[in-house]
């Protein structure tokens, strides 16, 4: 069977898009190949930063002969109906077959695709495959139509067996296919034809081209441990880059240089950072001083002065961009020592969003907010502030302007600069924290505080404008921030109220966006006071509206309504995170549903704990077979509830009980109430599923060897009423009908 | 490849190079705009140029401006005028990418010796209304040179597809010469009779209009220039396309560009006097940009813009 070998060779492609499209390569045309009838036995794509390479082995020669029968119309039927029939089978009537059937003589058609070369259909596909490439941006050049990533130069589509090799003819707008390539584009020796994949490997080798990327990353990662190794020093580790880098060559040359003594003290961030985003360098760390003292640079050939020429340029623009690094670390220093204020006051003028205002009133509402934390999170409300408010001031720096990945961290550094103790410091830096599911969560309370008044604040301001995330669309990464706050209170094991928070920090929006009024200023401020003694919206409204005296301001009366809603929504949006979040932990969404139902679910940290415990409780026999005995006790009240038209409550007296089953159910439920309702209360939900564990076996007896519904109505009613206290118990620790099974 | 040329002495050695490799290689050698600009992109032999169907080979010297890079003559490499050399094909070669080598060989730059690398970066100027795909040129780590094939001009998809060369003079000349600080590079031959560094011609200059540029130039006077020449420009394009005085469809496409480039230049000036804010910036940039956008429309009615009548 036959191998096929595709080479597509342009002008340099991104090296970010390299491996994509090679996959995208194989994927296309494999599929393509397979859909026309030819299989194949293993397909495999390379790129380099010219070329992407497809190599197929075994390959059909031919697709198979495809026969296919349909039946059409009656012997006599219509000419039209017979007429249609044969359109669609692209037949002639005396090529039909007539055949005997049940139902009479019906017309067959026999439609015989003969099969085809596979020389037709690979260069079917691949020119389809060329033209429709998904290339994440496209361009035209010279004064042609068609589009590649940069100019395409040529096509190299060869077919070979045992016998030999043929190329496959194609001509893609103008570029003709061939069996030749070239190597490096100057170490190579110019163009050269080659007979299969196994020859075109050897000859790229031979000229200076490693075709598979996999194969240039471990080189250059292999060649930059030993220069640093050899030398006592440790290469910091970068997957990104080295993938990166080893898209931007050939044929990789690891060089190792100096960095000059005037820069060594600049933070290893600063450096690393900038050798990476303007160089492509890779850094080497001194694991003796921890300093990063030397750089890796890769070079895309060999030279006959061993690269020394190339090493001396590379050092000297790392010169020239330190310098920068060095210019506006030095600047930034200067501001930060006079307090920073500068900072603060241009991020006045920096609009965070243009319905959301600018990073200044931005800053003021996270101050607000973080000062409301600091007694949740355990921290002095000044210092709580001080942090809050430094925390994006590094935004306005020269240094962070130049390298945005590096906010936070400069504001960490210039912290102590402008004054501030560490905690403020280390709020600068932590509150941006948790970024991902496996982000270190912060500890300390000050940058806790700050962490989630920045979340929230993101949160509640998307909420307020009704720009919530859709489907795979969430450009504000608003999971993101939901599942840091979640994160943040429970592995701090925060008690805090998020209702509060949401209207709180939704009325500083609302201030923001709708009070340019006096009176709704007022009654704003006046609202959000209220919010503080009542802590929620509803309650403080009434308040305020009681005490008001005149016609409300008309968007005050919308908010009425409106601002529960957008504070409700935004619950269930956290509760749908956390249902994700503890469901990868093992938790099953019934049971959190159980949860969630009770009162005080904006409590995360109660939530969660509840949570747990009933899981636990649930995964046990004892907590199967309890569940089995509430929804059978739920189920035989509802019905009598129903029908007597009256709720079953209370009033079960033990001297009516019949039977030492039923005298045994009362015991235990006089005996546990009482602890499971203690242990409810200082949320000891272990020990209250330790109580509900004792009943699971009084009420299996209890159901067991007692007809509840009786003729003996008295007895009947205290039955029901037994049952009812089953219910109660079981509604103070989660909602049980909610559970699944 | 080709075998690179011996080291040139100086500056304009550099510049004279660039100048005879592009005119051998069939470019009409054009002279700098007569105009303030912020890159060799707005000399209308690439902005108008670049649009339309008729074929084109150009390159030029162009002076450039960016106030607010100012350094008053002492940082290294960063100046508020300086050189960019701007070679523009339309339609873009076949083999652009070795002319462009070529171009370095003939400067001096040893292939054998250096690592030159073609890294993405695509360029757009969001005041010409103009984008492409290309790369920076890089020569040992450091940025050489711009290499874009245009895609669109002045809100027009551009057919066929300029290729366009930038070479920033300074930078690479004083890596070709192996200087560090611009203002010790030799302008002339080392070895005339008065020899003269890039410090002796620019050093006050660049202190001067550093001066100017961020502390002195006249906010509401530029200001006013700004509106003025925008609505100048609007006001050529308006007028009817047959002169009443010769007769002759004349569309004025160039003195309206004159008014955009101005327009343009005037707004980089107010950037670098900080009198404009972040969100009013962008209204500035979309005004020029409208600019820019009628002057193709115009441009590409006229003969020199491909209209057959």
């Amino acid at each position: 069977m036959p191998d096929l070998l595709i080479e597509l060779f342009s002008e340099e492609i991104p090296a970010r898009m390299q491996v994509r499209a090679a996959d995208d390569l194989k994927k296309r045309v494999t599929d393509g190949l397979v859909e026309a009838g030819l299989t194949y036995a293993h397909a495999q794509s390379m790129s380099t930063p010219r070329r992407l390479t497809l190599a197929i082995e075994g390959l059909l020669a031919h697709s198979p002969t495809v026969r296919e029968e349909r039946k059409g119309p009656k012997v006599g039927a219509p000419d039209k109906a017979i007429e249609g029939f044969l359109r669609g089978a692209g037949l002639t009537r005396d090529q039909l077959e007539e055949r005997d059937t049940p139902k009479g003589a019906v017309y067959f058609a026999v439609i015989e695709k003969a099969g085809r070369p596979a020389t037709d259909i690979i260069s079917e596909v691949l020119e389809t495959t060329i033209r429709n490439f998904p290339w994440p941006k496209s361009m035209r050049w010279g004064a042609g139509n068609l589009r590649w990533v940069r100019p395409l130069h040529s096509i190299l589509c060869l077919l070979s067996d045992e016998a030999g090799q043929t190329v496959i003819p194609m001509d893609v707008d103008g570029i003709t296919s061939t069996d030749t390539t070239e190597g490096h584009r100057f170490m190579g020796t110019g163009r050269f034809a080659v007979t299969g994949f196994e020859d075109y490997a050897a000859k790229l080798k031979r000229d200076h081209v490693i075709l598979d990327p996999i194969e240039r990353a471990d080189m250059i990662w292999a060649d930059a441990q030993n220069l640093a190794f050899a030398q006592g020093l440790e290469l910091v580790e970068d997957r990104g880059l080295l993938a990166e880098v080893a898209g931007l060559v050939e044929w990789p040359v690891a060089l190792m240089g100096d960095i000059a003594e005037d820069f060594l003290n600049l933070p290893p961030e600063v450096l690393q950072t900038s050798m990476k985003e303007h160089q492509k360098f890779f850094s080497v760390k001194n694991p003796k001083t921890g300093r990063i003292e030397k750089f890796i640079t890769v070079a895309n050939r060999e030279t006959a002065d061993n690269g020394v020429t190339i090493l001396a340029g590379n050092q000297k623009v790392l010169f020239a961009r330190l310098s920068d690094a060095k210019f506006f670390w030095e600047n930034d220093i200067r501001v930060a020592e006079t307090g920073g204020q500068a900072w603060l006051d241009s991020l006045n003028n920096v609009t965070f969003h243009n319905k959301l205002g600018s990073q200044g009133e931005r800053i003021d509402r996270i101050v607000a907010l973080a000062r409301d934390l600091s007694a949740i999170t355990g921290s002095d409300a000044d210092l709580c502030e001080k942090a809050a408010r430094w925390a994006k001031s590094d935004l306005s720096s020269e240094m962070v302007y130049e390298f945005p990945e590096l906010q936070g961290l400069m504001g960490r550094y210039y912290a102590a600069p402008a004054g501030f103790p560490a905690e403020v410091a280390d709020a600068a830096q932590d509150h941006y924290s948790p970024l991902g599911p496996s982000d270190d969560v912060p500890t300390a309370p000050v940058s806790v505080a700050v962490a989630l008044a920045d979340k929230l604040d993101t949160l509640t301001g998307f909420w307020a404008i009704d720009e919530k995330p859709t489907g795979s669309k969430d450009p504000f990464a608003l999971r993101r921030a939901a599942l840091g706050v979640i994160r943040l209170v429970l592995e701090n094991n925060l008690r805090m109220p998020l209702d509060r928070q949401f209207d709180a920090q939704l009325l500083r929006h609302e201030a923001a966006q709708n009070g340019n009024d006096s009176v709704s200023t007022a009654l704003l401020q006046d609202l959000e006071n209220e919010i503080a003694d009542h802590g929620v919206f509803g309650a403080a409204i009434r308040t305020v509206l009681d005490a008001f005296d005149g016609d409300l301001p008309e968007h005050m009366e919308e908010l009425k309504n409106r601002l529960p809603d957008t504070s409700r929504d935004l619950l269930s949006f956290f509760h749908d995170r956390l249902k994700v979040f503890l469901r990868d932990q093992g938790v099953r969404h019934d049971v959190i549903d159980a949860c969630i139902a009770m009162d005080g679910s904006d409590d995360l940290t109660l939530l969660v704990k509840r949570a747990r415990a009933l899981q636990e409780f649930m995964s046990s026999e004892d907590g199967e077979n309890l569940l089995q005995g509430f929804k059978r006790a739920n189920n035989i009240l509802a019905q009598a509830e129903e029908q007597d038209g009256v709720e079953y409550s209370f009033g079960a007296d033990p001297k009516y009980a019949e039977n030492d089953a039923e005298r045994a159910l009362f015991a235990v439920i006089e005996a546990q109430a009482p602890v499971i309702e203690a242990a409810v209360e200082v949320e000891d939900f272990g020990a209250a599923m330790a109580g509900m564990a004792e009943m699971r076996a009084p009420v299996d007896a209890f159901f067991e060897a007692v007809q509840v519904n009786t003729d003996n109505q008295v007895v009947r009613r205290n039955r029901l009423n037994l049952l009812s206290a089953i219910r109660k118990i079981c509604a103070g620790v989660a909602d049980f009908t909610l559970i699944e099974g | 490849m080709p075998k690179s040329d011996s080291k040139p002495s100086s500056f304009q050695e550099i510049i004279l190079r660039l100048q005879a490799y592009w005119a051998e290689k069939g470019c009409a050698i054009m002279q700098p705009y007569d105009m303030e600009v912020g890159a060799g992109t707005f000399h209308p032999a690439t902005t108008l140029r670049s649009l339309g169907s008729r074929p084109w080979a150009a390159a030029y010297v162009q002076p450039s401006r960016r106030p607010t890079d100012g350094r008053y003559g002492e940082n290294p490499n960063r100046l508020q005028h300086y050189y960019q050399y701007q070679v523009l094909i339309k339609p873009s070669p076949p083999n652009l990418q070795n002319l462009y080598l070529g171009s370095l060989a003939a400067i001096g730059i040893d292939m054998d010796l250096h690592d030159i690398r073609f890294v993405e970066d695509d360029w757009e100027s969001p005041t010409l209304g103009a984008w492409g795909l290309g790369w920076e040129v890089w020569c040992d780590g450091m940025e050489v040179s711009q290499f874009t094939y245009f895609q669109q001009v002045g809100g027009h998809d551009c057919h066929p597809v300029s290729g366009e060369l930038t070479y920033g003079l300074e930078r690479l000349a004083m890596y070709v010469l192996g200087v560090d600080h611009v203002m010790d590079m030799p302008y002339n031959s080392p070895d005339a009779p008065i020899a003269l560094k890039y410090g002796d011609v620019f050093k006050q200059t660049e202190e001067e209009y550093a001066r100017w540029n961020f502390d002195v130039a006249n906010t509401e006077v530029l200001l006013r220039h700004f509106v003025e020449a925008e609505a100048e420009c609007e006001a050529i394009l308006a007028q009817v396309h047959d002169d009443p005085k010769t007769g002759k469809r004349i569309i004025m496409a160039h003195p309206a560009y004159d008014q955009c480039i101005k327009a343009s230049h005037i707004f980089n000036l107010l950037d670098a006097r900080g009198v404009i804010s972040v969100t009013e910036r962008q209204a500035y940039i979309g005004r020029v940009r409208a600019l820019a956008k009628q002057c193709a429309d115009a441009f590409v009615l006229t003969e020199a813009g491909g209209y057959a009548a």
